[in-house]
């Protein structure tokens, strides 16, 4: 056994573990701390593959962003998740169902599949060999010209969604004080100072 | 490769987007939960991309995973952020409720 094979048997074992507990485990927190560990361990699996950038792709974008963002709104909402869990041993019998099928199915797919002879010649984007470019490089080289409109649109998705994101969770709330900068800028020292005449003696 | 087979790799993603599939049944009221069975969803496709592109030597894969990458980070801020918008109009998240967000 290789130390390559060893290591892709550590991580996907890993790797569906924590994918698991994800589902299963009765605090929220813990399902997001799990997920992060399952993104963390198929990065590892994708630099096995020799796809370093979407290695740390996925390091930076789901671990950094997306998981700290499932982080930061479970710990945020105030949700009584036992009573959510309660529930879970009443539908567990069909999820194991569909869930046995689907493996099953997927199975005996891969029981008779194979390449087409010509998949070879087939390829969009050979890859080249590690002495022309490395990975990150290869990648750039088409990302930024055959697939140049793709990755305008990817962009263009990722204005929309922080857009409707912004949309959707402002909100104002009427009774709460605010700075109004144009009523700052534009009142002058006769409204701003008021001289009042204290009697000796008095207060005011 | 080095002993590897592009099979190990197919039954990696299948497992777990059948463990993904299976989140989403498990757990029908939790949306938070649901959203991220979902993810391991898209992350079990990522490692199927990156896989083929990798056994058959074609970088579309990988150029792939990122615009699939893309997408799963648009959704999972729109799907947190309809879910915020709900727990404070509502105070629960559970999902048989989700029907009053029809208008």
């Amino acid at each position: 056994m290789t130390l390559a094979v060893f290591t892709f048997y550590v991580f996907s074992t890993i790797v569906i573990l924590a994918g698991l507990l994800t589902v299963l485990s009765r605090n929220p927190v813990h399902s997001v701390l799990w997920l992060i560990l399952a993104f963390f361990t198929s990065a590892g699996l994708f630099v096995l593959l020799g796809a370093e950038f979407v290695a740390m792709l996925l390091v930076i974008v789901y671990v950094g962003a997306v998981a700290v963002l499932f982080l930061f709104v479970v710990m945020m909402l105030d949700v009584d998740f036992a009573e959510l869990k309660a529930e879970m041993a009443r539908f567990m019998p069909v999820a194991m169902l569909i869930g046995v099928v689907l493996l099953m199915e997927l199975g005996l797919v891969f029981g008779v599949w194979n390449f087409a002879d010509q998949a070879g010649d087939l390829r969009q984007a050979v890859t080249p060999s590690l002495s022309e470019a490395h990975n990150t490089q290869a990648l750039g080289e088409i990302v930024y010209t055959q697939y140049i409109y793709l990755f305008q649109a990817a962009g263009l998705i990722l204005l929309v969604a922080m857009i409707g994101a912004i949309v959707l969770t402002l909100r104002h709330r009427p009774n709460i004080k605010r700075q109004n900068i144009v009523a700052q800028i534009n009142r002058d020292p006769a409204q701003a100072m008021e001289l009042k005449n204290v009697k000796p003696g008095q207060g005011l | 490769m080095n002993g590897l087979e592009l099979e190990n790799f197919l039954i990696v993603a299948a497992a777990l987007f059948v463990i993904g599939i299976f989140g989403i049944f498990v757990n029908r009221k939790n949306v938070i939960i649901i959203l991220m069975s979902i993810e391991l969803m898209l992350l079990a496709v990522n490692i199927n991309l990156v896989a083929f592109s990798s056994f058959l030597g074609d970088l579309v894969g990988q150029v792939f995973t990122l615009f699939v990458l893309t997408v799963a980070a648009a959704e999972a801020a729109i799907g947190l952020a309809i879910l915020v918008c709900f727990f404070r109009n509502r105070g629960t998240i559970a999902v048989e409720d989700v029907n009053v967000m029809k208008g």
